[in-house]
């Protein structure tokens, strides 16, 4: 047995583990949805980091700095700086007003029936977007790092449904999830992220470690090796912004294209996490505000100190191993097929590993980032799993069906297991449809964006205004929730990129919607409020704000922790 | 009644708003709460700090992209070896949104609080 497969083993071997002693604590809807809000700030704080930091961010990006040098580094600023948005508007203000999910939040003022239908319309969407990008990217990631396990797993995953073959990783990892969030719900969930986030923080630190090692811990000659990396097709050094984000080439509106679309990809990014479901979620699991508040400071250090390093894995990987080396397979110290970004990170782990330790240290330092990777897709999986059931169960069944159009009571036992009701059929859904859009995988890293854009062109506004602005009403929020989803979607689908190949000429030129759909989300927002005024549909919300505002500003008579009253 | 002058009549409260948070009695009056000088000068104090925070670090963050795709050259100016102002400036976002991060937790943990609890207080006497 190979030392990747025996770390992945001991990774599912942990994870199943904690949750079969979550299983136990999870009897209740609170336990179910905010693990008791037992969550203590600091352990928030890792699992929001677990949450967040997905494959995207710790192959992703350094993969797109080992490509392109300085402009990858663009992504990992705005994922930190995102979360003041979040400190400051967000975290005490939900964990003040909400229960279970977001739309929780919005109920409070607006008509539950279309306010809730809404919400639970584009928490799926965003959901559905960021699950598919990490869903295939496990699929192939796993097919590359642990090529055995894909090939064992084959016979028991041999199944045609409605006509799509499903792929054996994807498989697995959905039936991962679906175990975790069924049976030990957000206590498992928290505490795989948690773990998670300790094993990516420490593979982010080994690899810095060794990289310094490697150049003598001298940051100068560090950056002259990075200096000395040129992009072939603009000139550029590697320390220099201009290679992924092409200046000065094409125009739209007398604009920089490039500009535009990196000033466009920033603002999803700072405003989107703000509007992300399942990190929203994660403040419901503490005991009060300041626990919010400290949890976001927790995970602000670490998911900054996590982003300065990807600059060391990706410049390490672009100067120690070089772009024309990083691929899914090397035969004789040479590249065998394409290069392939995703693969910077496990390269320059299995370099350093070798050059320090030997060939078993390469073989063993490539399993560990591989184990780290997989454990880093299992708990965004996861925690995406339950926003979703979330809104299916919570907002959707139990708050608009059951109450409110058929005015029925529905019992804490019911409300469980149409939870995990819920979470399996999220969980099934997404192995299929994973499977389906497989084929199509370029497309795997735009939709991880558009989940971006639409929590902060539809989410966000709708938040925000319903705790802030006193005239909002339900019209309003109906319209950014609904219209801010289906706007980013249609932008996408008709911008290039989407379709490949490429279109060369676009209906709509920028491949980052956000400069045009969060104006508009927001704009909808306000028209939609000042429509409603005029037909007068919605005269509670105005006198509910004076509730909204006191709760959320002091914690008034907020939910409280179970242990504590 | 007058005829053509609908009286509006009393809103039912909605069955959503009990559901949330522990019942508080009958005693909370929200709008009079929301009028109290504590509640003000909480809400006030907040956002003298938020407003010009959250503006500040919008406007830093979209210097990195502007000034990169604006001003190349000034962005590659080397300050030390090889390391220039682009890489320096994206690594002082991260020290920027740190900083300004605790200004707020600091602020929050003395100030924003201790005006909470005393809201809070008043409504525990009937406010």
């Amino acid at each position: 047995m190979s030392i990747t497969l025996v770390l992945f083993l001991i990774v599912v071997g942990i994870t199943l583990v904690i949750t079969a002693w979550a299983a136990r604590r999870t009897k209740t809807t609170v336990q179910f949805w905010a693990a008791g809000r037992q969550i203590k700030g600091w352990q928030n704080g890792l699992a929001i980091a677990g949450d967040y930091m997905s494959a995207a961010s710790f192959l992703g990006i350094a993969g797109l700095i080992a490509f392109n040098g300085y402009d990858g580094f663009m992504y990992s600023v705005g994922w930190l700086v995102a979360y003041l948005t979040v400190l400051f508007l967000i975290a005490e203000p939900m964990r003040n007003t909400g229960k279970y999910t977001m739309a929780d939040v919005l109920a409070y003022r607006m008509s539950p029936v279309p306010v809730r239908s809404a919400a639970a319309f584009s928490t799926v969407a965003v959901s559905a977007s960021y699950m598919m990008a990490q869903m295939i990217g496990a699929g192939s990631l796993i097919k590359i790092l642990i090529p055995t396990l894909d090939t064992n797993l084959k016979p028991y995953f041999n199944w045609d449904i409605f006509g799509t073959h499903l792929d054996p990783s994807i498989t697995m990892v959905g039936v991962l999830m679906m175990i975790y969030v069924i049976a030990g719900g957000m206590v498992a969930t928290t505490w795989v992220q948690i773990i998670k986030a300790i094993l990516l923080m420490s593979g982010a630190v080994l690899l810095t470690f060794l990289v310094m090692l490697h150049f003598g811990f001298n940051f100068g000659h560090f950056f002259d090796a990075i200096a000395r990396v040129k992009d072939k097709a603009t000139g550029l050094n590697f320390t220099q912004p201009g290679i992924l984000y092409k200046y000065g080439q094409k125009q739209v509106f007398g604009i920089d294209l490039a500009l535009i679309d990196n000033v466009s990809l920033g603002m999803a990014l700072i405003l989107g996490t703000a509007g992300l479901p399942h990190i929203l979620m994660r403040f419901f699991t503490v005991p009060d505000g300041k626990a919010a508040r400290a949890s976001v400071a927790w995970a602000m250090g670490l998911i900054g100190s996590f982003y300065i390093m990807t600059t060391f894995l990706g410049f390490g990987a672009a100067t120690l191993v070089g772009k024309a080396n990083i691929c899914a397979k090397v035969v004789n110290g040479a590249c065998v097929g394409a290069t392939n970004s995703n693969l910077a990170a496990p390269r320059l782990a299995e370099f350093l590993g070798g050059e320090f330790f030997g060939t078993t240290g390469a073989e063993f330092l490539l399993a560990f980032i591989a184990a780290v990777a997989f454990a880093t897709i299992l708990a965004v999986v996861a925690g995406l799993t339950l926003a979703a059931s979330g809104a299916f169960s919570h907002d959707f069944y139990v708050n608009v069906v059951r109450t409110h159009l058929l005015h029925g009571h529905v019992s804490e036992r019911e409300q469980v297991l149409v939870a995990r009701i819920t979470a399996g059929l999220v969980g099934l859904l997404s192995i299929w449809l994973a499977a389906r859009i497989g084929a199509t995988a370029n497309a795997a890293a735009l939709v991880a964006g558009v989940a971006f854009v639409i929590a902060s062109s539809a989410n966000l506004p709708a938040i925000l205004f319903t705790l802030f602005w006193k005239r909002f009403n339900t019209w309003g929020a109906v319209a950014c929730l609904v219209g801010g989803t289906v706007i980013t979607i249609w932008l996408v689908a008709i911008g290039p990129g989407w379709t490949l190949p490429a279109v060369k000429n676009p209906a709509f030129p920028l491949q980052n919607v956000g400069i045009v759909s969060i104006p508009l989300g927001f704009l909808l927002a306000i028209v939609g409020t000042y429509i409603g005024d005029l037909v007068k549909a919605d005269r509670l919300s105005e006198v509910t704000f004076h509730e909204i505002d006191v709760r959320a500003q002091t914690g008034l008579g907020a939910e409280p922790n179970p242990v504590a009253a | 009644m007058e005829v053509g002058k609908p009286v509006p009549a009393p809103e039912a409260p909605r069955p959503e708003l009990a559901r949330s948070g522990p019942p508080l009695g009958e005693e909370v009056h929200w709008e009079v709460l929301e009028q109290t000088e504590e509640f003000r000068d909480l809400v006030r104090r907040r956002f003298r700090f938020v407003l010009p925070a959250t503006i500040f670090f919008l406007v830093y963050y979209f210097l990195l992209p502007l000034g990169n795709g604006l001003a190349p050259n000034l962005m590659k100016t080397k300050v030390f070896g090889e390391v220039n102002i682009a890489y320096l400036f994206a690594l002082s976002e991260f020290v920027m949104a740190w900083v300004l991060a605790y200004l707020y937790i600091r602020k929050a943990n003395t100030v924003f609080d201790s005006l909470a609890a005393k809201v809070r207080a008043r409504a525990g006497k009937g406010a």
